[in-house]
């Protein structure tokens, strides 16, 4: 079924800026350094005086006189920036250049404020390992016996798991083990020298490291998505189950899946709280948007809903907005001619039988506009398109990021993702099919051996009946999955997408308006009485940024000769089509009472949310349980 | 089948009744009804269709959708008990299934090969079967790529028909290594990589030139291992890990990758401790650590790193604590009860005795660990054979340190469960209870005088008697030298005497270098002081002086062992009584007088120059008898010309021998 859709480079593109030169991007993706900056450097505030820093502040020299051969002698450094919990695995590594006349270092971590005159280790919230020793200081003087000495030469390298609190370090490579555990937030990576000539340097990622994290970043990302998939649910009940069926159903009737919608809430004896020629109205409705008739999905939301845009001025103002934009594109019907109209002719028939049709609406933008919470550049573009959406309730978190649009540079590629996805959806719809019925044993056991990522793997014994069981007459028994219902939504969606690249040849060529003459001064007086219109509604409520900014926009096309390489052509974009149809959409379903956003989507962006709540309350578990990575 | 009619014919009668339209509805009647049901695959086996089905297979004239409906029920048979297996192989079915491979349908070659995995993977699979004709592995590797299936069970095959040397080097040379190659790369099936990974590693355990094969081998411009070390990478399952690691394991210790490989020290070496966690289940532990202590066995590095990885002692140490019994085997083939405490106790006692092989300061820590000694003495007080083996290894190891021996072995009578261990029937006990009873055997050691009691020499005799098991003829051997090192004349006669001289002449005409060394210790630790020298040369001289003759005239012998041989003479010409013996025995000093003109070899030289100063040396009534002798054997003359010896060594001692001769 078409899921939502957020590739999740999407959403680290969006939130973080990922710079693919900048090394710790990549190690630590979950971190927004606005909020929390990485330490890449030794404090020059933060260190005792008799610390030098040289080499863009990351080597660090003893320069005190270290005479008295006692504990004032000792010196500390902090990094910058204390240790963001969103790293969710943090390491940093420490060459020893040298260990000058004792080799009294220590490395490891304390909070801010903790004394500099001091080893890390020896005070309360700070922690170290000492080469001399090779002895782990956990707040106190002396240590405990931890791991092999250190000196010249040497790499040790210390590991922060912000998740279980806990940290080890290695030397040379390898790991000696867990040194403490319990560890408060917010540490900063220390290191302190005793004596003089003692000399090390510091690689806070910015270079490959000699032990390797990744490894150890790789076993808890998937220990945390076992923790997550393995959550227990108790389900005596089936409420759970229940619970999962319902968005399942309310995600596909929200978005008109009408008879997909209709044989999975049979199967799974769901009910259907929407009646279904509603369904089939908003799915017509949409469709038109979709397809860029902005008049006469207008005309019919107005027909079908009577009083909805009345009621809904601003609503009404961005699909018209949307509908002016439409006829520089030259798809409006207004433009397009009269054998254009009728969107009902490629139903395959009326009445019962064109139930099959479904909307091309790919939610996979809304999905993935959630995730961008950096204003781009058009952020404003469609803030009116969620009337109401300003209160505080979970609703609004959804609202909110889908106000935002993507970023010019990338909404080509990703329409083009869009319809890739749509492909790929309807692949997989046909690869379930065959799976179920095609009577090919081994594609449905290995199909979910793949799957099982390695943990959760058939059983000799299962997949051994169930071949068996395959093999005959095609029909698996015993299988593990409910066949899909057996109407598919592939044939009516490939019709679609040959139809919407039909009207959407991109590129040279295009001709506003279609090149029609009278369409243009269609168009023309179109646009005065929208002008008209804007300042009606600006008499009547006010002024509204928002609104201005769209019509703005729109006009703003007509100021380039080609408008659809202008720098505000995106907006000629089929994509841009997308939040106006889940706009109309909502309003409808909110003016019949129902909820204006599915649940399964008010989930994602729950979880989204939580996620960002986590990061700020130090839990490290969000590093690895990005939402993205279950939005296939 | 309550649904059947009573009137209705069975389906077993069917197939065995001549009535050939019928046969194919009722063999899929019968595959139905088998699916999912122990009882029901038995109840067919009883029916006695296995010889009609297998008719089938070979038959060409039976119609192809029946044979392989046949075979599809054969390998719903054989998912069935072990029994069920064992009447298949009984019934013939493995010629057969594997004559079915060069069928041309596909589904009929993936049903027998379902078939034969599942016979395969059972315990104790007819191996030889599959090389008993020598186109079958060739054939099997032809088709392992065709699909999914194909793959999972000819990897699964071959994991499990690999059990020895001519197994390796067969599917090595029949080109298995490019076959199994591109099945470890990322895209394939967990359910394929898992058998082709324990191939690979039985292929190359202790193999290696397979190894080397392996090792060169590439897939796709990576090369093989790489391939393996991916499948180790920490997001991987821990069996997959472990699998992995294991492989690589076999390929360091088959001479392929050196210990100094990132991939064996930052890699394989981490991954094997962490199996030994208690986060791993009780297979993986013993699993882990028995690898473990495998892939360090023979590299100090290794096993210094082993020592500071991620806590590895503790775990191990954990080990020993662990009280809960019995436990079924969490792998699902194998359900029969493992008695976890011993399997445990035993991996952590191997991996004990490997870590702290050769360093003194991790020998330190280990004795150091709570209880490790007493576990130790418990361990070889055990009644399991394993249990007692690993325990001794175990000490065996830490009876390197002269430190342990002398302090901690005595405060717990350790030589006491060795003792009793010595009296065991198995040769492996043996073995390495004897090896550790030599080092506690030593001159300082305080056990010394407790196991002398317990009948240390009788012990050490016997073993010395025992003539298929040269390792522990060793053992015994090197025992008594090390008993034999500054100890009463009593304790020598003992020896002497429970050895005898026939026992003595075999030692001494032993082949095996390492015996005769040991040998010849002995005996030079025997022939140590002036007294004890001529009572021993009194009852045994012949047969010494005649071996000793045989080893220097032989020309198989190393100098090492001529060298010791002439201290042995050495030793006994520092008898007043004995030296006379040597000095009338012409073959004997016709080879001495051989060695002092070895001039490539001074070290035979110094060595049979210290038996002339021994000659002269005392101011006994025979001496000018000694000289009158020396000099007409020519040594006078030869001392003479080793003057001309640029070795300083050499020099001094014939200018030290010459200055003794009485002026003529």
């Amino acid at each position: 079924m078409a899921t939502g859709t957020t590739s999740p480079s999407t959403e680290t593109l969006n939130s973080n800026s990922l710079d693919p030169s900048d090394p710790l991007k990549q190690l630590y993706p979950a971190v927004n350094e606005d909020d929390t900056p990485l330490p890449r450097s030794w404090s020059p505030k933060d260190k005792f005086n008799f610390i030098g820093l040289s080499l863009n502040n990351l080597r660090v020299h003893y320069k005190g006189v270290g005479k008295s051969h006692n504990h004032k002698d000792a010196a500390s450094v902090r990094a910058t920036h204390p240790i963001p919990a969103a790293c969710g695995i943090y390491y940093f590594e420490v060459r020893i250049i040298s260990k000058g006349r004792d080799g009294y270092m220590g490395i490891g971590l304390s909070t801010q404020g903790v004394n500099m005159n001091k080893l890390p280790g020896w005070d309360k919230y700070s922690y170290g390992y000492h080469g001399d020793d090779g002895n782990a200081f956990c707040s106190s003087n002396p240590g405990i016996p931890y791991g092999p000495t250190f000196t010249t030469g040497d790499v040790i390298g210390c590991c922060v798991n912000l998740i279980d609190n806990t940290c080890f370090y290695t030397k040379n490579g390898i790991n000696l083990g867990i040194a403490f555990s319990d560890l408060p937030p917010n540490l900063y990576p220390t290191v302190g020298l005793q004596t003089p000539g003692e000399v090390v340097e510091a690689n806070f990622g910015q270079t490959p490291f000699v032990f390797n994290i990744e490894e150890y970043m790789k076993e808890w990302h998937m220990k945390t998505r076992m923790t997550i998939e393995r959550f227990p649910v108790s389900d005596r009940r089936g409420e759970w189950q229940q619970a999962l069926q319902r968005m399942v159903s309310t995600y596909l009737i929200h978005h008109g899946y009408c008879s997909t919608a209709e044989a999975f809430c049979k199967a799974t004896t769901q009910p259907i709280d929407e009646d279904i020629t509603s369904i089939k109205h908003r799915q017509r409705i949409q469709k038109l948007v979709l397809a860029g008739r902005m008049g006469e999905a207008i005309e019919l939301t107005q027909q079908l809903y009577p009083g909805l845009l009345e009621r809904n001025p601003n609503l009404l103002f961005m699909l018209k907005c949307r509908q002016f934009v439409e006829m520089v594109n030259g798809s409006d019907s207004e433009v397009r001619g009269p054998n254009s109209r009728s969107p009902r002719s490629q139903h395959s028939s009326g009445g019962t039988g064109s139930s099959r049709s479904s909307p091309n609406l790919s939610p996979a933008h809304n999905l993935s506009a959630n995730a961008s919470s950096s204003a781009g550049p058009h952020i404003l573009h469609y803030q009116s398109q969620r009337p109401g959406s300003g209160s505080n309730s979970p609703n609004r978190a959804g609202g909110k990021h889908s106000r935002s649009s993507t970023p010019t540079s990338s909404s080509s590629s990703s329409h083009h993702s869009q319809q890739q996805h749509l492909s790929d959806n309807m692949h997989s719809n046909e690869d379930v099919k065959n799976a179920a019925n095609a009577g090919s044993p081994q594609s449905s056991s290995d199909r979910y051996a793949m799957n099982g990522s390695g943990s959760v793997y058939i059983e000799g014994e299962e997949n051994m009946d169930l071949s068996d069981g395959a093999v005959e007459d095609g029909l698996v028994t015993n299988g593990n999955y409910n066949p899909p219902p057996p109407c598919m939504n592939g044939n009516s969606h490939n019709l679609e997408a040959g139809d919407a690249e039909d009207m959407d040849v991109e590129g040279s060529g295009k001709q506003l308006c279609g090149g029609n003459r009278t369409a243009i001064e269609k168009m023309l007086q179109y646009g005065r009485e929208l002008q008209s219109m804007s300042q009606h509604l600006r008499r009547q409520f006010g002024h509204s940024d928002t609104n201005k900014k769209a019509i703005q926009d729109a006009f703003s096309l007509l100021a380039y000769p080609d408008p659809w390489n202008s720098p505000v052509g995106f907006q000629l974009q089929s994509v841009q089509r997308e939040p106006v149809c889940a706009a109309l959409n909502s309003a409808i379903l909110e003016s019949q009472g129902l909820p204006k956003q599915p649940p399964l989507k008010l989930a994602i962006a729950q979880a989204t949310q939580c996620m960002k709540l986590m990061a700020k309350s130090g839990i490290g578990a969000c590093a690895f349980a990005s939402v993205a990575d279950y939005l296939h | 089948m309550k649904m059947m009619e009573c009137d209705e014919e069975s389906p077993f009668d069917i197939i065995l009744s001549p009535e050939q339209d019928r046969w194919l509805q009722a063999t899929t009647q019968v595959k139905r009804l088998v699916i999912g049901s122990n009882r029901q695959k038995a109840d067919a086996v009883q029916h006695g269709i296995l010889p009609r089905l297998l008719e089938w297979l070979i038959d060409e004239s039976v119609p192809q959708e029946l044979r392989t409906e046949a075979a599809v029920v054969l390998g719903s048979l054989a998912w069935g008990t072990e029994e069920n297996i064992q009447h298949l192989v009984n019934a013939g079915a493995v010629p057969v299934l594997l004559r079915g491979l060069s069928n041309t349908s596909l589904a009929h070659v993936e049903a027998c090969l379902r078939c034969l995995r599942t016979v395969f993977m059972a315990p104790n699979p007819p191996v030889n079967l599959i090389y008993q004709d020598a186109t079958i592995i060739p054939h099997l590797l032809n088709i392992i790529s065709r699909t999914a299936q194909t793959k999972e069970a000819i990897a699964n095959i071959l994991a499990n028909c690999c059990t020895c040397l001519e197994h390796q080097n067969t599917l090595c040379k029949t080109g298995a290594i490019s076959a199994l190659a591109p099945l470890l790369t990322d895209g394939t099936l967990y359910k394929i990589q898992m058998p082709v990974l324990k191939c690979f590693a039985a292929m190359c355990y202790q193999n290696p030139d397979v190894c080397a094969a392996v090792a060169s081998a590439t897939f796709n411009g990576v090369s093989v291992p790489q391939l393996i070390g991916k499948l180790q990478c920490r997001d991987k399952t821990s069996e997959m890990q472990m699998a992995s690691a294991k492989c690589l394991t076999f390929l360091h210790r088959g001479g392929a990758i050196s210990a100094k490989d990132r991939i064996i020290v930052l890699e394989t070496l981490p991954t094997l401790v962490r199996m030994c966690k208690k986060d791993r289940t009780l297979d993986e532990n013993v699993e882990g650590a028995e690898t473990l202590s495998y892939l360090i066995q023979e590299d100090q590095e290794l096993q210094k790193i082993t020592s500071v990885c991620d806590h590895s002692m503790k775990a191990l140490a954990e080990y020993l604590t662990y009280t809960d019994i019995q436990q079924l085997d969490s792998r699902q083939t194998q359900k029969k009860a493992v008695n976890w405490g011993n399997a445990l106790r035993t991996a952590a006692f191997q991996a004990f005795a490997a870590i702290g092989a050769n360093d003194e300061e991790i020998r330190k820590k280990i004795i150091a660990i709570d209880n490790l000694i007493e576990s130790v003495v418990a361990g070889m007080n055990s009644d399991d054979l394993k249990v007692q083996v690993a325990a001794c290894r175990c000490l065996h190891s830490l009876s390197r340190s002269v430190q342990q021996i002398r302090t901690t072995f005595q405060d717990h009578a350790v030589w006491k469960p060795l003792v009793k261990l010595m009296q065991s029937h198995s040769d492996d006990v043996l073995k390495i209870a004897s090896s550790t009873m030599c080092n506690l055997l030593l001159d300082f050691s305080p056990s010394k005088e407790d196991i002398l009691e317990c009948g240390a020499i009788d012990i050490l005799t016997k073993l010395c008697a025992k003539e298929d098991e040269p390792p522990l003829r060793l053992n015994g051997v090197w025992g008594l030298m090390n008993l034999a090192f500054n100890s009463e004349q009593k304790v020598k006669m003992e020896i002497v005497e429970k050895l005898g001289s026939e026992l003595l002449f075999v030692l001494l005409s032993e082949r095996d270098p390492e015996i005769l060394m040991r040998t010849l210790g002995l005996l030079r630790n025997l022939l140590s002081k002036k007294q004890h020298i001529d009572n021993i040369m009194m009852t045994h001289g012949t047969q010494v002086l005649q071996a000793i003759k045989c080893i220097l005239e032989a020309d198989y012998h190393s100098a090492d062992i001529k060298e010791q041989t002439l201290c042995v003479v050495a030793n006994i010409a520092d008898g007043p009584q004995a030296r006379m013996s040597i000095l009338r025995n012409d073959g004997v000093m016709k080879q001495m007088i051989a060695c002092m003109q070895a001039y490539g070899q001074s070290n035979l030289q110094i060595a049979s120059l210290y038996g002339i100063l021994n000659f002269i040396n005392g101011e006994d009534a025979d001496s000018f008898e000694r000289f009158r002798i020396l000099r007409e054997k020519g040594v006078y003359n030869l001392l003479q010309k080793l003057m001309h010896s640029k070795n300083p060594h050499v020099y001094e001692r014939a200018k030290h021998a010459l200055n003794q001769f009485p002026s003529t």
